[in-house]
């Protein structure tokens, strides 16, 4: 795909003004200022459409929450004073924290030790149109528990989440939540990773629907040899925002981290924002990681930022890396296809198609990768239209 | 019996300010059965004028005509060409990942036979050629030339070229960065493609060797955005041995020496 620009590093060049080490986190909402705009954190995000999740929205409703629990999986739904919940890691804005200060029950999701699981779905409907509602999920993945869960986020209205992630000691937790919401949905969620010692995880966010979609995916491991991969894969249309913001706090020794997101944009207004932020601490000897956002931009009037942020604290690691590029749509390889008699409609299907091939390749759930490529396939019948 | 005319084609290309004329008025007829050599120097328009036929977006006709069998080319889109059997082998195929080879051949033969082949059949058509080339089967499901060498690459468009079977060929410098093994396999796809049917071929070159596989019917020198000369077979033979010197005024050498 021929890129615009393409900045591959072997080391960190684009070194954040305020370190990644020193942004606040507090469980409780007031101890955060209401945001203007103008935040390093908030800047991309159009405020005015979060329906007030950043300013003290109260709720107005509830997200039904609904799991299909794989056999020996564990669902329990608690009130908020339960000790377990919280652990994973501490919200890092103002929404992540009314969330948290806010929501009524949460849904706990364990995984058995020692046994590998057959998936298990967790779906949450919003609260419906004009309504708001707060959440909060936590998936815990036992020592060497191996296991699927996916999320499946539905519906209208504003919700503002945390989802916890514990991955517990030797434990292989793969993820996958889809934002397949209603055209009018607002969805600002943190997601707190916390990988035990050679623990590993596969996140993958999916996005499609909704108005304003935000997702924060943090992980910090807690012991050595610890390993994240972290995809992504999101379509916007016209008039549709959707913002990733993965960050990886590096701090314990001998982990790796691999972060690949890519979208597709189409249609006047749509806008995707990946800020991907790597910051490997003095600790952390031996780190090895690469992030890469990629943008395929498919019409006029759509828009992608694509920050990489690569702060490292020690000079002892295995590999450092990270890549953005946003193209347009690559006129010599449509030639190439519509040169062998393939129409130019089929042509951008397939490349586009093979734009995403490589994620959906990833996602081990065929139901899931089925329902992927017939989402991008709806998707592209659109364009043009 | 096919036949590609080309008449008086101007051609320019949309430079970074103003167009500049590339193609000078070619005149050319090729027929089914026939094959041309195009045979001239770096930069004389030799793959301007393949890329024109083609349809690729960046060339503008200025004037001129293009027919096949009385159809006007330019008039199509470029699937429309290829589906009216026009090929294009590329001098530099394109990349595109995530597409497997398997899967764009598969598509671009239901779109240029107006049926999906029956996929038993087809199996075994795609491997038989496959193998004819000396082309490694897992090559089918990699992505389209995403890694692969100038030679692999090279073999692929010839193996497009059988299973897409056109009635006019156009091989742009399907010679150049081949070694003596490649260049012999590619050829002899060639060959068989052409023995496979009543074919036209426009052998675009920047040297003689592989006239010593695919024997041209017809020699055309191109210099300056135009056919300068046209003989049979021979006048490759003077190419060899001068050069294209006479028609640039600059010393380029035709054959390897």
């Amino acid at each position: 795909m021929a890129a615009l620009s393409t900045k591959p590093h072997s080391h960190g060049a684009v070194v954040p003004v305020t370190s990644r080490a020193e942004h606040f986190t507090s469980y409780d909402v007031n101890a955060f200022e209401v945001p203007g705009g103008r935040e390093e954190i908030w800047r991309f995000t159009p405020l005015k459409r979060l329906a007030g999740l950043h300013s003290g929205a109260a709720a107005t409703g509830t997200a039904a929450v609904e799991v299909s629990a794989a056999s020996g999986v564990t669902v329990e739904t608690v009130g908020r004073d339960d000790s377990r919940l919280g652990t994973a890691g501490v919200p890092g804005d103002r929404v992540a924290a009314q969330a948290y200060s806010s929501f009524e029950n949460a849904t706990i999701v364990t995984l058995p030790g020692d046994v590998k699981s057959e998936p298990t779905t967790v779906t949450v409907t919003g609260a419906g149109v004009d309504a708001v509602a707060y959440g909060h999920i936590q998936v815990k993945a036992s020592q060497f528990a191996e296991g699927t869960v996916i999320l499946d986020f539905r519906g209208s209205g504003a919700y503002a989440d945390n989802v916890e992630f514990l991955v517990a000691d030797g434990a292989h937790l793969t993820v996958i939540t889809i934002h397949d919401w209603a055209d009018d949905a607002v969805h600002v969620s943190q997601h707190h990773v916390k990988l035990g010692r050679d623990a590993t995880i596969k996140h993958t966010v999916v996005t499609l629907g909704g108005n304003v979609v935000r997702v924060t995916p943090v992980v910090q491991y807690a012991g050595r040899g610890g390993d994240a991969e972290l995809f992504g894969l999101y379509f916007a249309d016209a008039g549709q925002h959707q913002e990733h913001r993965p960050f990886i706090d590096h701090a314990q020794a001998k982990c790796r981290s691999n972060v690949v997101y890519k979208g597709a944009l189409q249609g006047e207004g749509a806008h995707a924002v990946w800020i991907g932020d790597v910051l490997i601490r003095v600790a952390a000897e031996g780190t090895e990681t690469f992030e890469l956002n990629r943008n395929l931009i498919l019409t006029d009037g759509a828009r992608a930022d694509s920050v990489p942020n690569l702060e490292i604290e020690t000079g002892e690691i295995e590999g450092a890396g990270h890549a953005s590029a946003t193209g347009r749509f690559d006129d010599e390889q449509l030639f190439y296809l519509q040169a062998r008699g393939i129409p130019e409609d089929q042509a951008r299907r397939l490349v586009v198609r093979g734009f995403f091939q490589e994620l959906i390749a990833k996602i081990a759930v065929p139901e899931v990768r089925e329902r992927l490529e017939a989402a991008i396939e709806a998707e592209l019948e659109a364009v043009g239209t | 019996m096919a036949t590609l005319e080309i008449k008086d084609l101007h051609v320019s290309v949309v430079s970074e300010d103003a167009p500049k004329e590339i193609l000078k008025g070619v005149d050319l007829t090729i027929k089914a059965g026939e094959t041309h050599a195009i045979m001239g120097p770096n930069g004389s328009g030799k793959s301007t004028l393949s890329y024109a036929i083609a349809g690729h977006p960046k060339y503008t006709i200025t004037s001129g005509t293009v027919t096949l069998d009385g159809e006007d080319v330019l008039e199509m889109s470029v699937d429309e060409r290829a589906r009216a059997g026009l090929f294009l082998a590329m001098q530099y195929p394109v990349e595109v990942p995530g597409v497997s080879m398997s899967n764009f051949l598969r598509t671009a033969a239901t779109a240029v036979r107006g049926e999906a082949p029956n996929l038993r059949h087809w199996v075994k058509e795609v491997k038989g050629a496959m193998a004819d080339l000396d082309i490694d089967p897992a090559f089918a499901e990699r992505s389209v030339n995403e890694g692969f060498s100038g030679g692999e690459k090279k073999r692929h468009e010839i193996l497009q070229l059988g299973l897409l079977q056109p009635k006019i060929a156009i091989l742009d410098e399907t010679d150049s960065g081949l070694d003596v093994d490649a260049l012999r396999v590619v050829s002899e796809g060639v060959n068989r493609y052409k023995a496979s049917g009543e074919v036209g071929v426009m052998l675009i070159t920047h040297y003689t060797r592989i006239l010593k596989y695919i024997q041209p019917d017809f020699v055309h020198v191109f210099a300056n955005g135009r056919i300068v000369e046209s003989g049979g077979r021979e006048l490759a033979d003077v190419l060899e041995s001068e050069g294209y010197v006479k028609y640039t005024g600059k010393t380029e050498a035709a054959a390897i020496s």
